[in-house]
Parts: structure tokens; C-alpha cells; sequence
């Protein structure tokens, strides 16, 4: 090809323009690898080739990715994956019983024996039995049915796999989507891509961003009046903001979805990751069932799971599943159609998942050493969690709300108006402009708030407490430096 | 789609001789358990009759589905080197000791550099792990005899079908709220997910037929035809190919390719190639020749303006990685500003790892010299002579009323079948007659195939697809039930016919 193609001079005569592309995929934005990724990821070049900065790396700690940050994956789950991904393991007896038991279980359940080969599209048969057979276990014996389980490439492909399926309607008709302000942004770009409506709700910042119905209310009302809103979204517990909801709420939110007719998304990937006093992860589908038949017969849901997230942190597998409750049996052959045209959920993934619903039993021999993995890391994410929230909180023009669950802050911060003025006259977002800042000068990523949804005015960012303890202290600290020097230059 | 009606029989004829096994192997282990039998003899007729009691009567042990283009679940082994490098890889502690050999640890301690902490469970790139891209942008550029390859153009994808629809291209094209609707010319035959794509995000599929008795050759005719059959329907924009083919085995000529590209130039259409078989060539003249490097080939001002878009994957060739789902596309062409948009719709992607790993040992497997080299060429010298295309076409087309095409390459055989008119009949009740056909296969053959309608093809054809990538023995047995039940197929449509024929005269 020639330079003026590699430059892209010569653009003239193009069938894909950017006038006649979809319009739709224009609208797509993601604030998690956005531009402040890229420019971090940039800066990360300049280091290696020896440019001078402040610091001598960049913490990125704008992403949900516990491995990246340092920590260790749980040794059962890599033994039985390795036995899987080279049987010939198998005959080494370096490996424990338990592990093998469960590698050849799986490999059993595989074309050919091999991890290699393509399954059911909606993921190996056993591994949808194991999933809900765990469902059932979590949720105090209420029955799952392996048919309503999809296994996915992570959860975020069965969450769009479903919104795809529920979009539809032209103008006014158009399907509205009901999601919590603040949100993580794969629901905003699903939505954009999809062109549906999106509704949007607030969280009360005041009240540890809780949930209130009337808020829902009011959202749903003024929403009715441009289009039909179909589907309620919610991410329990919260990201980017960690809350976990009360019992009362989940019941509150499930009365309001069957009164208004909507299908209730309920994204649950951080359903081990609870740290609060007094707080507990309860299961949308548990709740559901246990308000009766009425409910339990009518209201129609998916629930989203994943590797990705917990004490697991296997985010580069992409390990998944939703389960559909009560959805009419034709949209579901529909479902199953959808999702067999990108063949199949990596196996890997699926194999991965059906060792997080099926872990070592205590009279197995890896049960020790699983438990005691699985206990320090949700127990160094909780002391990170008090520990983000203390120090944040000392400082004068961050506010941070208890880090109740999931991996995230969500802290307020006081803009000077000075800032927010040069902010603007930059043509940036004032939050960008500060994480951007924050990024030249100290090496940390974050994710400003505006990716995220925010009321009007106020400002935030996202960090992930993912940083080892020590590493998490230092960053803690030179975030308060900076916003302290940044308020100062600004006043 | 009929193909789930085959598929969901195909589960509960397995269950059926998985219960048999149970049966079979309880029975023996208690019988055995009383000491009663003098010999083995007695043993099996007992587990004989036993078996005849329960009404389970099949003339075979076991399904051999080969209607997916799925080596491993034929049979295939992995190669050796990609499955330890992978176990490395998910668990470093192998590499203590000597069990590895010293280039299996270089490349999977090379990978693991490449991870964010240094581990395989972390999320990698959006567009994929750069040194990986790095690796598939060095085998396109040797691949095409030194033509540049850019690693900003390449996006490593969860599967090619991923690529092309889910995420990306397809995608960015179709433009679901324009009128006439967007338009996509897919040959015929051809694998049916892209189909279903098509519609699901509001496109219209428009066919352009492959000419099977010249080998399936694409006809630039044909191509003509197409678009003036959309005319008042829909606006088409791109030309999807599929070289090698899928399903039918042929591989296209440079000239083809040329000939293809210049219309596309000259339509103004977007170019699409799936090239997912481009390691799967065994015709004896033939050659695969990518797109891109024809592209270049033909010289400017085409070579820089033809939109190009390519695809290929770990899931065919020597590596038949299907479950590891990782695949890239490489756009070439594309105007920049378009790019970016691309650029944003892949940031919320991830693509597995261990597939990222598995396609760089892919596009840089062991070279002469390193330690796995020799065990490497033996397996690969094994794969391509399981792969004798043209001795089971000439098979094929030995057994009566089957006719097909020779097979240059990819992994299926495509064979038309001239089925009776009484079998048509019979058929059209409840299904497809090539499904009717594929259907009787199974349940008296114990052998799965596809049927021809699930890809399209000519009205009034019928065809049938299996996989050939599998075993020699196994393909030995599939031919050998194929052809007993082919006879007997035959005979009860032929001599039905002359039967019911004598008497209503």
C-alpha cells in the first residue's frame, strides 16, 4: 500500500464514510478504556523509551482487573485448567485428586475430549447443571432450571445479548431502558449501538447511593411521555459505586417492575464482594421467589454472573452466565437463536465457571488451601475498601461514600470555579480535566465521573482499590497531594 | 433452522447408547461379581440378550458427528506444542523442573510478559495483546511475500464470526435505519450463522450463486446478476467471500480474486473475506493467495482505495482451536475518521488470552532448530495427509447418485445427491429432503452430516456437508456407513417406487 493509504490522504471515493456508516455505532463511547486509558497507555510508551516524568509508572487504576493489579489466582481453579488444557497432566501425581476428578469430568463433556472443540451454543450441557445447581444452593433450595441458564463471554455479552433481544419499536414506541445514574458505561454504549432509549435514574449520593422507588417513578413517568420503557437495569452490588441494596429495596424495586410491566436486569458480578457491617448480597431471584407466586410466576428477569469479578479475578477468560426467569418460551428459542451465531462461549471460560459453582467440598483435598485463598483476598479488598474510604474522607473536597461492595470508589470531589472554567475553555469535561491532571503529573489512572453519569454540577471519579496494600497507601496519598495543590492553583 | 431438529436427535441418540453403556458395563461387573460363568462366552451372550430385551437395537456403538468444521470433536488431537505452552502459561510452577522443553518456556515466558500482571487471567488490550499483534502482523507480511502490514489495522476478536458481526464490521456497514435497507452479497452456499447475522441486525441478504459444476467457481456474472436482483430491494454495499470455501472445497484462482476485486472497485461494494481456511489447502493446483496480497498485487489506484476487511482464526488449520474462540480481522483501506469509530466499538471488548496464546504460536509456530521442531513437523505432516481431499472425493463420487466437486480446500466435503422423487416426496411432508436424507444417516448410520439447505444451494439440488478433517480411520468408517446406507437408502426409494408403481396399474 502506499504512504498517501497509510496516511490516509486519499479518501476520496470510500463506500464506508463516516456519513453513511451506522449511526448508531457513532454513539458508542466507553468511558473505562476512553481517552485517559489512552493517553496512560501512551505515557506508559514514553517511560519505556526513557522520557522523564514525575514518576516511573503509571498505576492504572481505572479498570476492574484485581490480576493486573497483583493479585494471585486461586491454585485449585489454574490446576484443574492446566489438567484440562494438557490431560497428559493427568498422570503427574504433583496434582491433587480433586482436581483431576473435576478436569476429566469436563473433558468428558467435551467433542473429542479436547478443550479445543466447539460446544452448544448455549454452553456444556453438565457445566449448566453445575451453575444451576449453585443457583439453588445460594438461593436456600429455590429450584434453577439448567434450560434457563446461558453460559457466556463473560457477562457482558449475555447483558447485550439480552438488550438486543428486548430493543425494538420506532419513535415514540421506541424501547426505553431504565439504568442508575451512576452507571457502568457497557449499558450507556449498549444502548447507543442498539438505539434505544435510555432512562435514566439517580442514585441518592446523600444516602450512601441508595435506590429510592419514587426516583424510579419519576424517571419512569416523564419517560413514558417519548417512548416505552421495557426493561429496568440494576447492578446490585453497585459499580461504579459499591452499594450494596437492603433486602427491603430489592423487594421494593421487584413490586415496582411487576406494577410497570418491565423486565428486570439484574447485574449480580460482584455478588461475593461485600464488605460492610450489616450488609449481605441478596439475590434478586431469591427475593423474587420469596414474595410469592404472584411475583415469582410473573415478573420476567435475567441475572448476570461472571469469572471476572469476586475473589476469582479471571477477567482474561471471559467466563459467564445469565439465567432467564419467566421469559415467554418463544422469545427463549429466539434467544437460543441469537446466541448460536457466535458459535460458542470459549471453553475455557465455561470450564473455569464450573469450578467457581463447584469448588472444593471440605472433604477434598484441596479445600484447605482454596478456602484459605478465597478468605484473604475478599478480607484485603474489605481493609482496602475501609482504608480507601478513610483516607479520602480526610481530605478537604473529596467526600467518599462507604465502599460497601465490588471493587470501586466513587468519591465526590469540590471543583474550584477557576477549574472548571479553564476546563471548559479547554473543551474538556472538568472531571476529565482533573484526572487528566492528575494523570501528567502523579502517573495515576482513574475514570473521571462524567463516564459514568452524575447529577448536573457535581463532579466524581472512579478508582478500583485493586492496588496492593501498600501501593493502594502511597496512591491514596499522592491523590490527596494533588487534589490539595490542584484546589490551591485554582483558588 | 432444520440443523437443531438434527442436532437435539443427535443428543438423545447418544444418551440412548451412553445409557446402554452403563447398562453393558453393570451388567458385566455383576454377573462377573457372582463367578458364575464358566467362561467369557456366556458372559457376552447374557449381555447380548439383555441388551435385545431393552429394545435398543442400533448397529453401532457410537455418533460420529462430523457436520461441524471441528477437528477435535472428529478426533483431531491438539497440537502438542500449543497445549504446553498454554499450560505453562495458565500455571508457571510446570516451568521449575524439566518436563517443558526450553522453547515452550521461552515463548510462554514471553507471553506472560505480555500480561498485565504478568498473568493470563488478567484483561488484555481491547484490540488484543500488542506483541501479539505484533506476531500476526509479521505473518501477514510473510504470508504476502513482504506487502506492509500495519498492527493498527489488526483486531484480535473472539472468533471470526465475532469479528464480522458481533462486534464489528457488519455492524459499522449496516445501517438499520436507512431505507432501502442495506444489502450484503453472500455467495451460495454458505455457512448459515452469517446469514442469521445478517438479519438480526436488519440487513438483507442477497445471494450470488457459486457454479458448482465448474468446480464452484465464482463467476463475476454471477456477481452482476446479484446486484441487479437487488435493485428496488436494497442497497448493497459489500461483498462477502468465503476462499477457501465453506462449505463447498474450492480455492480461488489469482485471477478470480483479481477479477472479484475489480468489480468490487468498480460497484463500489466492501470487500469482506473470510479466509479462515487459508491454512487448509491441499488441492494439487491450487493456491491459496490472500485479498490483500491480490489487491496489491493488481497495483494503484485500486490497491489504495479498495476497502478491504479480512479474516482469519485459531479455530481451523493445524490448530483447530474451535472452544478457544480467538480470531482477527484485518482492515485495510479504511478511512480514518471510520477507524476511530471502530476503535470505540472494540473498547468494550475482550478477547480471550489463552486464544491470544494460541494464535501466536499459530502465526509463529516452532521454526527448524528449536526443540519442539521435530515433533511439531510430524504432527503437521500427519494433519495434511488426513486431509487427502481428493481421495475421498474420488470415494464420493464411486457411490451411485452423489457427484463432487473436487476438493482443493477447507474442511468439508460438499457433494450434491440426486435423491429419488419418492424420497422427495416422503420428505416434503415434515422436513427438507436433504435433511430427511441426513436424518435416516443418523438415525440408521449413526453418522451426522449437515444437510445442503441449511447453506443454500440451487433450487431443485440437493447436498450434503460433513468435515473431513478427522482421522484416517474414522474417515474410513464414516465412508463405509455412508455407503451401506446410501445402498439401502437407494434401494427402498427406487424399488419402493417401482413397487407402489405395479400396483396401481
Amino acid at each position: 500500500m502506499s504512504q498517501q493509504a497509510v496516511n490516509g490522504v486519499s479518501c476520496r471515493g470510500k463506500v464506508l464514510t463516516v456519513e453513511n456508516m451506522n449511526p448508531n455505532v457513532k454513539r458508542v463511547e466507553y468511558a473505562v478504556r476512553g481517552p485517559i486509558v489512552q493517553r496512560a497507555v501512551q505515557i506508559e510508551k514514553e517511560l519505556r523509551e526513557g522520557v522523564k516524568k514525575p514518576f516511573t509508572e503509571v498505576i492504572k487504576a481505572n479498570i476492574g482487573d484485581a490480576q493486573a493489579m497483583g493479585q494471585r489466582p486461586i491454585t485449585f481453579f489454574r490446576q484443574v485448567l492446566v489438567l484440562c488444557s494438557y490431560p497428559e497432566l493427568l498422570e503427574d501425581n504433583k496434582f491433587p485428586e480433586d482436581a483431576k476428578k473435576r478436569a476429566r469430568r469436563i473433558l468428558d463433556a467435551c467433542g473429542g475430549h479436547s478443550i479445543g472443540a466447539y460446544s452448544a451454543s448455549q454452553g456444556i450441557e453438565c457445566i449448566r447443571q453445575d451453575v444451576a445447581r449453585y443457583i439453588e444452593r445460594r438461593d436456600g433450595g429455590i429450584p434453577s432450571n439448567p434450560d434457563n441458564i446461558y453460559l457466556s463471554t463473560g457477562a457482558s455479552d449475555a447483558i447485550v445479548t439480552i438488550l438486543k433481544l428486548l430493543v425494538c419499536g420506532e419513535g415514540r414506541d421506541r424501547t426505553g431502558v431504565m439504568i442508575s445514574i451512576p452507571q457502568y458505561p457497557l449499558y450507556s454504549a449498549a444502548l447507543a449501538d442498539l438505539a434505544a432509549v435510555q432512562i435514566n435514574y439517580y442514585l441518592d449520593e446523600d444516602n450512601c447511593w441508595s435506590l429510592n422507588v419514587a426516583e424510579l417513578k419519576r424517571a419512569l413517568n416523564e419517560a413514558k411521555q417519548h417512548c416505552k420503557p421495557r426493561v429496568l437495569c440494576i447492578i446490585n452490588p453497585g459499580n461504579p459505586t459499591g452499594q450494596v441494596q437492603s433486602r427491603q429495596c430489592i423487594e421494593d424495586v421487584i413490586q415496582f417492575a411487576k406494577e410497570e410491566h418491565l423486565f428486570l436486569m439484574a447485574d449480580e458480578v460482584y455478588q461475593d464482594n461485600v464488605y460492610a457491617e450489616g450488609c449481605k448480597f441478596h439475590s434478586f431471584k431469591k427475593v423474587l421467589f420469596e414474595m410469592g407466586p404472584e411475583y415469582s410466576s410473573t415478573v420476567e428477569m435475567a441475572s448476570f454472573h461472571s469469572t471476572s469479578k469476586c475473589y476469582m479475578g479471571e477477567c482474561g477468560f471471559r467466563g459467564g452466565y445469565m439465567e432467564v426467569i419467566n421469559m415467554d418460551p418463544e422469545v427463549k428459542a429466539q434467544l437460543t437463536k441469537l446466541v448460536s451465531v457466535r458459535l460458542c462461549p470459549p471453553v475455557p471460560g465455561q470450564a473455569l465457571l464450573d469450578l467457581v459453582v463447584n469448588p472444593p467440598q471440605p472433604d477434598e483435598p484441596s479445600y484447605t488451601l482454596f478456602t484459605k485463598e478465597r478468605t484473604a483476598v475478599l478480607a484485603t479488598l474489605a481493609e482496602k475498601a475501609r482504608l480507601t474510604e478513610e483516607i479520602f474522607n480526610e481530605v478537604p473536597g473529596i467526600t467518599c461514600n462507604p465502599v460497601q461492595g465490588a471493587m470501586y470508589t466513587f468519591p465526590r470531589i469540590t471543583l474550584p470555579q477557576k477549574a472548571i472554567d479553564k476546563a471548559k475553555a479547554e473543551g474538556k469535561v472538568p472531571d476529565m480535566f482533573y484526572c487528566m491532571k492528575l494523570l501528567e503529573e502523579e502517573g495515576i489512572c482513574l475514570v473521571p465521573g462524567s463516564g459514568f453519569g452524575q447529577k448536573d454540577g457535581t463532579f466524581h471519579f472512579r478508582m478500583t482499590i485493586l492496588p496492593p496494600t501498600e501501593k493502594l497507601k502511597v496512591v491514596l496519598q499522592k491523590i490527596r497531594d494533588f487534589h490539595l495543590r490542584f484546589t490551591n492553583e485554582f483558588s | 433452522m432444520e440443523y437443531f431438529v438434527l442436532f437435539r436427535r443427535t443428543n438423545q441418540i447418544k444418551e440412548e447408547l451412553r445409557q446402554v453403556k452403563r447398562r453393558h458395563y453393570t451388567i458385566a461387573i455383576r454377573e462377573w461379581k457372582k463367578k458364575k460363568f464358566k467362561n467369557i462366552h456366556c458372559l457376552s451372550v447374557l449381555i447380548f440378550l439383555c441388551l435385545n430385551s431393552q429394545g435398543v437395537r442400533k448397529s453401532y456403538r457410537e455418533v460420529i458427528d462430523v457436520s461441524w468444521g471441528d477437528p477435535h470433536r472428529a478426533g483431531v488431537k491438539p497440537l502438542s506444542f500449543v497445549r504446553q505452552v498454554l499450560a505453562a502459561c495458565l500455571y508457571p510452577q510446570l516451568m521449575d523442573g524439566d518436563k517443558l522443553m526450553v522453547d515452550v518456556k521461552q515463548r510462554a515466558q514471553r507471553l506472560l510478559k505480555t500480561c498485565a500482571g504478568g498473568s493470563v487471567g488478567s484483561y488484555s488490550d481491547a484490540a488484543g495483546i500488542p506483541q501479539i499483534i505484533q506476531s500476526v502482523s509479521e505473518y501477514i507480511l510473510r504470508r504476502d511475500g513482504g506487502i506492509p502490514c500495519h498492527p493498527e489495522n489488526i483486531y484480535i476478536t473472539p472468533g471470526s464470526q465475532w469479528a464480522l458481526t458481533v462486534t464489528n464490521i457488519l455492524k459499522v456497514l449496516v445501517n438499520s435505519e436507512a431505507s432501502p435497507r442495506t444489502g450484503v452479497l453472500i455467495p451460495v452456499p454458505c455457512h448459515s450463522t452469517t446469514i442469521v447475522s445478517l438479519t438480526a441486525l436488519g440487513a438483507v441478504a442477497v445471494p450470488y450463486y457459486l457454479s458448482e459444476e465448474r468446480g464452484w467457481a465464482l463467476e463475476v456474472e454471477t456477481l452482476q446478476q446479484a446486484l441487479d436482483s437487488a435493485k428496488g430491494v436494497c442497497n448493497p454495499v459489500a461483498l462477502y467471500i468465503i476462499n477457501p470455501g465453506n462449505p463447498a472445497g474450492y480455492v480461488q484462482s489469482r485471477k478470480c480474486i483479481q477479477e472479484v476485486i475489480h468489480f468490487a472497485a468498480e460497484k463500489k461494494l466492501f470487500l469482506l473475506a473470510d479466509e479462515v481456511y487459508q491454512d487448509c489447502v491441499y488441492g494439487k493446483e491450487s493456491e491459496f493467495v490472500s485479498y490483500k496480497r491480490a489487491l496489491a498485487e493488481i497495483g494503484a489506484p485500486l490497491s489504495d482505495t479498495v476497502e478491504l476487511a479480512s479474516f482469519h482464526t485459531a479455530s481451523k488449520g493445524l490448530m483447530g482451536e474451535c472452544g478457544l474462540r480467538t480470531g482477527y480481522v484485518e482492515l485495510v483501506n479504511l478511512d480514518p475518521a471510520v477507524m476511530k469509530y471502530i476503535n470505540n466499538l472494540f473498547s468494550t471488548n475482550s478477547c480471550p488470552v489463552l486464544g491470544q496464546v494460541a494464535l501466536d504460536v499459530m502465526v509463529n509456530p516452532p521454526q527448524p532448530g528449536d526443540p519442539s521442531y521435530p515433533l511439531y513437523l510430524k504432527v503437521r505432516h500427519f494433519l495434511f495427509t488426513i486431509t487427502t481431499g481428493d481421495a475421498n472425493s474420488l470415494i464420493i463420487n464411486s457411490f451411485p447418485s452423489f457427484s463432487c466437486q473436487s476438493l482443493e480446500g477447507g474442511a468439508f466435503a460438499f457433494p450434491r445427491v440426486f435423491l429419488p422423487p419418492k424420497a422427495i416426496e416422503k420428505a416434503k411432508a415434515g422436513l427438507q429432503p436433504d435433511t430427511f436424507y441426513c436424518m435416516r444417516l443418523l438415525e440408521e448410520a449413526g453418522v451426522l452430516f449437515s444437510p445442503g439447505t441449511e447453506y443454500g444451494q440451487m433450487e431443485g439440488t440437493y447436498h450434503i456437508s460433513f468435515c473431513i478433517m478427522t482421522p484416517t480411520d474414522t474417515m474410513e468408517e464414516i465412508l463405509k456407513r455412508l455407503s451401506t446406507f446410501h445402498k439401502q437408502f437407494m434401494r427402498e426409494f427406487i424399488l419402493f417406487a417401482s413397487a407402489t408403481e405395479r400396483e396401481t396399474k
